[in-house]
């Protein structure tokens, strides 16, 4: 079902866990779908230094949301604002087409993550 | 790596009895059941004591049982053949809520064609009420099915109960067996049902072969055309291996049932209890009684099914969950929701279903694998940090499992 760099994120996810006092934090998702993402961000110098996340969710949810974090650590803000749905997907390698619309959410929970640090951050 | 199967809900492994029964049907005796010479004779003659040894088994006649390619097949003829062979005597179908997809999917598609359809409710443990029944039932009625237990959780319904309902107000009645047979016991001289579907692999036989019951004089209307097999009613070749092995398995399958399903519901009752006592937070769906012998199905708050499901398989274990992740759909079990749990709830269900081989090493496994898996979901789970900041506000104590009915 899910490949091997899927199941590798969903075992040994990056970068899970809760952030104490992040720059800026976004989630995403509904209860519905039973997929609830939210990601926490250190910013400094306009650059993403660390970044958390905790999921509740499928494996693809969990992975998808481990990946995420790899991908955008280090980046600037308008890169990781770059970042789409489908690059945190490809990024591992592929995901089952019933999961890139429902459990594929990282890429936004992060961008919302960046409106909230934004939004506290005006002057910036 | 030890494998431990828990997901006899799903499929069985066929029985080794089964098996040697069913190997000359595929080798020396080839032959078409229909034809004339002593190839299809003895062909024949198999055909005939797989139907007397079936009929047996069910406390019914051999000339009552049509078999078919499965459980869905026989439910398919069952609902469609009964609403059109009674067409012009009404056009009104009476359901549950709860029922296999098979069923339920059926007369929704009688409902796009011009049928009335009601869906009866269930409780918070998902039982229907004779009462709602008696209620529902109309002029126009012409058939009600509901399972005999429920494949999700397990919850065995008041069959005699709706069954007798049924047959005062002069309308079919139909139950899906197919989680029923070999678990809990059932005898259709006793019982007056109409018509009762099942399926061989979910009592230790092969796939792809059922039957349908149909009470003599019940009027049914085929849906397929061809041959006159099985009474006219069901056209094809006979698939005879399958048949063969459907009778063996379902003979071995009533043997015995009260004894057999005694000590799988204390293995059942163990793994409840266990993952009760050594898990917060986790919550019984189904009947705590009214329940199959091997059935346990159990909603894990602040993870999710899919996930779960995938840490068990990496230690071996198989299990299933109603969660949306799993059910091809984007929904959560319809099961679990008509019972009333709300979406997350129904997102973080599990279901192990026993089989005869299980152990209770391997129930213990299981749980302390779980307890294992829950404690690594959780602690990356964001509902799970909001719960635990309240319980450190306020403590307040594990919710309770009792049957809430709903208005």
């Amino acid at each position: 079902m899910y490949n091997e760099k899927v199941m590798d994120h969903f075992q040994n996810p990056r970068n899970a866990g809760e952030m104490l006092k992040p720059s800026g934090v976004g989630e995403v998702g509904n209860m519905k779908c039973g997929d609830i993402m939210k990601i926490f961000i250190k910013v400094e110098n306009d650059h993403i230094v660390d970044i958390n996340f905790l999921t509740f969710g499928c494996g693809a949810a969990i992975a998808s949301s481990s990946v995420l974090t790899e991908m955008v650590k280090g980046k600037t803000l308008d890169e990781a604002m770059a970042v789409t749905n489908m690059d945190v997907a490809n990024q591992l390698g592929g995901l089952p087409e019933a999961k890139l619309h429902c459990s594929n959410l990282a890429a936004d929970a992060l961008h919302k993550a960046i409106a909230d640090y934004r939004s506290k951050n005006l002057s910036a | 790596m030890k494998r431990i199967y828990l997901d006899h809900g799903a499929t069985t492994p066929l029985h080794p009895e089964v098996l040697e029964a069913m190997l000359p049907y595929f080798g020396q005796v080839f032959g078409n059941p229909s034809s004339v010479h002593s190839f299809g004779r003895e062909a024949r003659r198999a055909l005939d004591e797989s139907r007397e040894k079936t009929a047996l088994a069910l406390g019914a006649a051999p000339e009552e049982i049509i078999f078919t390619s499965g459980g869905t097949e026989a439910n398919n003829l069952a609902i469609q053949g009964v609403a059109e062979a009674l067409s012009a005597r009404g056009r009104h179908l009476i359901t549950s809520a709860v029922e296999h997809h098979a069923v339920l999917d059926t007369v929704k598609a009688l409902g796009k064609r011009g049928y009335a359809v009601t869906l009866l409710p269930v409780d918070g443990c998902g039982m229907v009420n004779p009462g709602d029944l008696k209620q529902a039932i109309r002029d126009d009625t012409v058939l009600v099915s509901v399972m005999t237990a429920n494949n999700e959780i397990g919850t065995v319904q008041p069959i005699e109960d709706l069954a007798r309902i049924c047959r005062e107000r002069g309308v079919y009645f139909h139950t899906d067996a197919v989680q029923a047979i070999g678990n809990i016991p059932l005898n259709l001289k006793e019982w007056p049902v109409d018509l009762l579907s099942l399926s061989a692999h979910k009592f230790y036989g092969p796939k792809g072969v059922g039957a349908l019951f149909v009470r003599r004089g019940t009027k049914l209307a085929k849906l397929a055309f061809g041959g006159g097999q099985e009474r006219k009613m069901r056209p094809g070749t006979e698939n005879l291996p399958g048949i063969v092995g459907l009778a063996k398995a379902i003979e071995l399958a009533v043997t015995d049932i009260p004894a057999r399903s005694t000590s799988m519901a204390a293995l059942r009752d163990h793994l409840i209890a266990s993952l009760m006592e050594q898990i917060e937070k986790v919550r019984l769906n189904g009947h705590p009684v009214q329940r199959l012998p091997g059935n346990v199905n159990v909603s894990v708050s602040y993870v999710e099914g899919e996930s779960l499901l995938l840490d068990l398989d990496l230690k071996g274990i198989a299990a299933s969950s109603g969660s949306a992740c799993t059910s091809g759909s984007l929904e959560a079990s319809h099961v679990l929701m008509a019972c009333g749990l709300d979406h997350q709830t129904a997102h973080g269900s599990l279901r192990l279903t026993l089989g005869h081989g299980n152990t209770l090493e391997e129930v213990d496994y299981t749980v302390a694998t779980l307890k294992e898996s829950v404690a690594r979901l959780r602690g990356m789970s964001s509902l799970y940090k909001s719960y635990r900041r309240e319980v450190d506000k306020s403590r307040h104590a594990g919710e309770e499992t009792i049957c809430i009915t709903k208005k």
